[in-house]
């Protein structure tokens, strides 16, 4: 089956699997961990995306993915302040502040719907010139974002497993006991979506590098995609460290652009993407709660069996 | 400071204006000397549940003054109170994360001891995993060499045990038991009350405990509190407390509360077999 599919576009879907696993990721924090559906992924991915690209425009390729990740804290911050303090639902509170980035984001563009850094110098084009050996050449840009990745899985792997970490943990867990344990858990709710904001924003601020463009509508159905891979990472790998389940989160993200690729080779347009990757999901949830519901369709029907013996 | 607890005229009502107007407490007024073991009885609905999360901060009461250890708590926030108050609830799931192992959900229990932010980020150390261990081991069940075993597979005895020794590690300033073994079955209950006991014994805690069992309020701890329809109604010590049987405190309660007795005869006279 995978006869057609040549190295380079496997390489490439390895590519975006990484860099799109930031964000699955950051929902594996406030999805899986916080148990919040952060809406507000799409617009923050556009605000990493546009701030990073102002931001490389202006020659700061290195600058821009802290300057893109701050940005993102600034967003999660927003959004949990939101939900923790003033008492809008998390759910709400993601789409307003989702709503409220597009102008944002319009705004970080330099009041345009896209930007384009064809010309100016991005990590990747940077690191291009480091070697010219042939394999470098092919394997430079799935290096360096693979080095960001495992750096992240790492610092992740150690802060949810400190005390502050165990604590947004237990938030989603049993928010009840965070109280108990005297933490306050709109603190813990706080940290969490910053920390998750700030990835999805660095996913953003790597894509429009890698693109060498931003547009205003990159952003649009991330929350799904990202959903999909995390769902995917889940079933890969159930059990184990922070660590361990992280880069499952990120072979779910690799799995996914492999899946896509695949798609793709069969014709299928790019429009139809979206509605894919919302197919993925929605089987990725109903498979496990069906093979329940048929385990206990299997044991009545055994049940009737063993009475007839 | 002789007392420990100090509650002082609280009242609390909810949902005031509205045909679910509910007043829980009514001017209750309740003084725990230090090292005092109160048990609670009382019908369902008579403000048990409802006067500890007062204490420890679920909502702010209307009116009245809650003192823990000389501090007034009244407008303290609930997480912050949490380091002096250990409570324990009828449901074993509620005071454990199901996902997280026992290890982690010890060491955020051991938060509590460390007042500076700093240790957020310090990770749980060897002597944090020894110390939890002998903790552990106290309990005679086994759990000290499931310490990576997620919570979520202990069995409710098991939980709450655990819980009860969350809740003390870290020695707190007061000790309240919500019904904790109502929902364990008959062995297992004996077992986690004597724990219970060993524990507020070996640590001198203050402690209150809500119970249904009438020979419990009487066995259990130095005092026995009443409450019915948002009011301490009845509390004895000492000599007079000695010399009740279950039978003077249901007549107690006939006389103080009157008539709607009946039914709370039933009720509560049907948990005492056991």
């Amino acid at each position: 089956m995978l006869q057609f599919f040549t190295g380079t576009q496997f390489t490439t879907s390895m590519e975006l699997g990484l860099l799109y696993g930031l964000v699955a990721l950051a929902l594996y924090i406030s999805f899986g961990l916080l148990k919040i559906a952060d809406l507000s992924t799409d617009g923050c991915f556009t605000l990493g995306c546009a701030v990073g690209a102002s931001m490389t425009v202006a020659g700061h390729p290195f600058l821009a993915l802290p300057a893109a990740m701050a940005a993102g804290i600034v967003s999660g911050y927003v959004t949990a302040f939101l939900q923790t303090r003033l008492g809008v639902e998390s759910i709400l509170a993601g789409i307003i502040v989702n709503t409220g980035l597009y102008t944002i984001n319009f705004l970080a563009m330099g009041s345009s719907s896209n930007l384009n850094i064809f010309g100016s110098d991005t990590i990747f084009s940077l690191a291009k010139g480091v070697s010219s050996a042939g394999w470098y050449r092919k394997l430079f840009t799935l290096l360096i974002l693979l080095c960001i990745v495992l750096v992240i899985c790492f610092i992740l792997h150690w802060f949810l497993n400190t005390t502050l970490g165990l604590s947004i943990r237990a938030t989603g867990d049993n928010e009840n006991m965070v109280r108990a344990s005297s933490v306050n858990p709109a603190f813990t709710i706080t940290v969490g979506l910053c920390i998750s904001s700030s990835l999805t924003a660095l996913s953003g601020a790597l894509l429009a590098q890698y693109q060498k463009s931003c547009d205003i509508n990159f952003g649009t159905g991330q929350v799904t995609i990202a959903l999909a891979s995390l769902m995917i990472g889940e079933t890969l790998v159930r059990r184990g460290s922070i660590f361990k389940r992280t880069i499952g989160v990120i072979l779910g993200s690799c799995l996914y652009r492999l899946i896509v690729a695949i798609a793709m080779k069969f014709n299928m347009p790019a429009e139809f993407l979206k509605l894919a990757s919302a197919l993925i999901v929605t089987a990725a949830i109903v498979i496990p709660y069906m093979r329940e519901k048929a385990a206990f369709y299997r044991r009545r029907m055994g049940r009737g069996n063993l009475t007839g013996k | 400071m002789e007392y420990m607890l100090q509650i002082d005229h609280v009242t609390k009502t909810f949902n005031p204006g509205t045909v679910n107007e509910k007043t829980a407490l009514r001017n209750v007024t309740l003084n725990l000397k230090r090292g005092d073991f109160a048990t609670i009885v009382g019908s369902n609905g008579a403000g048990k549940s409802t006067l500890f999360n007062a204490i420890t901060g679920a909502f702010f009461t209307d009116s009245g003054r809650i003192c823990l250890d000389g501090e007034d708590i009244t407008f303290k926030k609930e997480h912050l109170r949490s380091r002096d108050i250990g409570h324990l609830f009828q449901d074993p799931l509620m005071g454990t994360a199901p996902h997280m192992t026992i290890e982690e959900n010890m060491s955020l229990a051991y938060l509590k001891a460390s007042y500076h932010r700093k240790s957020l980020f310090s990770s749980i150390t060897k002597k944090d995993k020894a110390f939890f261990r002998g903790k552990l081991a106290q309990l005679h069940m086994g759990l000290e060499d499931r310490m990576d075993n997620p919570v979520g597979l202990l069995s409710g005895g098991q939980r709450q045990a655990l819980t009860l020794v969350m809740a003390t590690m870290v020695t707190p300033k007061i000790l309240l038991l919500d019904e904790h073994t109502a929902a364990l079955d008959p062995a297992t209950a004996e077992k986690v009350l004597d724990l219970t006991k060993r524990v507020v014994a070996e640590n001198h805690l203050t402690c209150l405990m809500v119970t249904h069992n009438m020979h419990q309020a009487l066995d259990v701890g130095n005092r026995t509190l009443m409450m019915y329809n948002g009011t301490i109604i009845l509390d004895k010590e000492g000599e007079e407390r000695a010399h009740m049987t279950v039978d003077d405190l249901l007549e107690q309660f006939s006389i103080q509360a009157g008539k709607e007795l009946d039914n709370d005869r039933i009720l509560l006279s049907g948990k005492v077999e056991r």
